[in-house]
């Protein structure tokens, strides 16, 4: 009678059995890291940090989150890492047909675009990721590509992605773009300034930003070839 | 929960900093009051004059900025008519935080911003808290509002220690609009109070309107 009234609406009571339970699972992880790319007229600088992280926690103080495609492409990832290894081994191969089937490298124009296309066809599972492409167009000069995570696609000259975007972005339109500035005159950007303002932004980050700090990875693409640097930043 | 509160306190919108110069403290806001993505108004209120060498800044929920900062002019009249002087930024920063602790359990959304002189010494003060009146004071800059964090980007880069009034408007300014423009909801003009011993500048700042 007891059994009747609590189960009222059931046939059956319930049960429970001692196998453990399972939890809702996530398919991501956010893993921080920050990307900047500036372009100039002859050159494209990209840079990110090199720290690894989940939470609370560090898991590597030297990751690098660049990956040359190309002599004249280099794409800069952050977010969930583990989409970005399969979305970077995915985009190696793909290039690799290409260059088979057309006897030449891709530029960067296209890398740009089948990277839309690649995030696009995961439109309801996306990768997690925040990519931005910095290279050299088929002038030689120097373009950026940012992208969101489901594939939409922008040309700028500058642009920083990843935890600290919001934090480099406005200061990067303030010194890159002139955006706020009365009576000055801009002046083309040279690889020096572009450097140093790199620095300064990424600095400035890690005293706010969790998920970046450590070191910066530096890449400078020229059509003589890519120039590699590093730049400490602190590692608390 | 937390993303609860987070849209009440990005309900209104808004941006403000504080920072610290050589004798001198600047506070900036924008002048912003809409709703979510919706405009109003473009000549909002967000700094309060608390004394003469004494500002403060309430972001958050529009509507308990202008209900904290009346119960507060409350309680520092009462205070200045008892004790008969003028009010210490680190007291006033006590007032506040002990006005927003009384509604612990059922805050006041606002993050307050304090900015002023000391009325015996004239050193500088600045501080902000959060919105159950946690207070942190600041030797540099404070920052507050939707867009935090491109202003915290904006100040660690551009601030130096030490800077005449001058410099300090222009500094605080440019962090401030830079960083508006990329937030969709703070911005629509601007205003910049620079407080020194014997003066406070105050200036509107025409800002891009998109």
């Amino acid at each position: 009678m007891a059994l009747l009234s609590e189960n009222s609406g059931r046939s059956l009571p319930d049960y429970e059995t001692q196998a453990t339970k399972m939890k809702s699972f996530s398919p991501y992880a956010d893993n921080g890291g920050s990307v900047i790319a500036l372009a100039g007229n002859d050159f494209c600088v990209i840079a990110a940090d090199t720290r690894l992280s989940t939470g609370f926690s560090i898991y590597t103080r030297e990751q690098q989150k660049l990956f040359p495609l190309s002599s004249k492409t280099i794409l800069g990832c952050s977010g969930c890492w583990c989409d970005t290894l399969t979305l970077t081994r995915l985009l190696t191969a793909r290039m690799q047909m290409y260059e088979h089937e057309h006897q030449k490298e891709m530029p960067t124009l296209a890398v740009a675009q089948m990277l839309s296309t690649m995030l696009y066809y995961k439109r309801f599972f996306p990768y997690y990721v925040s990519n931005i492409l910095g290279g050299l167009d088929e002038d030689g000069k120097g373009c950026v590509y940012s992208y969101d995570p489901i594939g939409h696609c922008e040309v700028t000259k500058y642009r920083a992605g990843g935890s600290a975007g919001a934090l480099l972005q406005p200061l990067l339109d303030n010194q890159i773009g002139y955006k706020n500035q009365e009576g000055v005159e801009p002046v083309a950007l040279t690889q020096e300034k572009a450097v140093a303002i790199i620095k300064d932004v990424f600095t400035s980050a890690a005293e706010r930003d969790i998920y970046t700090g450590d070191s910066i990875n530096i890449k400078i693409i020229t059509k003589d070839g890519v120039q590699d640097s590093t730049f400490e930043l602190r590692k608390d | 929960m937390e993303n609860e509160e987070k849209s009440i306190l990005a309900y209104n919108g808004g941006a403000i900093i504080a920072m610290k110069g050589k004798n001198c403290v600047a506070i900036a806001a924008d002048r912003r009051f809409g709703i979510q993505a919706q405009t109003i108004t473009c000549n909002f209120q967000k700094i309060f004059e608390m004394g003469s060498h004494l500002y403060l800044s309430l972001p958050g929920l529009a509507t308990d900025t202008q209900t904290v900062m009346e119960k507060l002019r409350f309680r520092l009249n009462l205070y200045e008519l008892k004790e008969n002087r003028k009010i210490h930024p680190k007291t006033f920063a006590s007032m506040v935080s002990n006005l927003l602790y009384e509604r612990r359990f059922g805050p006041y959304f606002v993050e307050p911003i304090i900015a002023g002189l000391s009325p015996v010494t004239y050193e500088p003060f600045i501080c902000n808290m959060d919105l159950i009146g946690c207070i942190s004071p600041s030797n540099d800059f404070v920052v507050g509002g939707t867009c935090s964090e491109q202003l915290y980007g904006m100040c660690e880069s551009l601030y130096e220690p030490d800077m005449e009034p001058d410099d300090l408007f222009e500094t605080i300014s440019q962090a401030l609009v830079n960083a508006c423009d990329r937030d969709a909801i703070s911005g629509w003009g601007a205003v910049v109070h620079v407080i020194e011993k014997d003066k406070v500048t105050v200036r509107s700042i025409k800002t891009r309107m998109d």
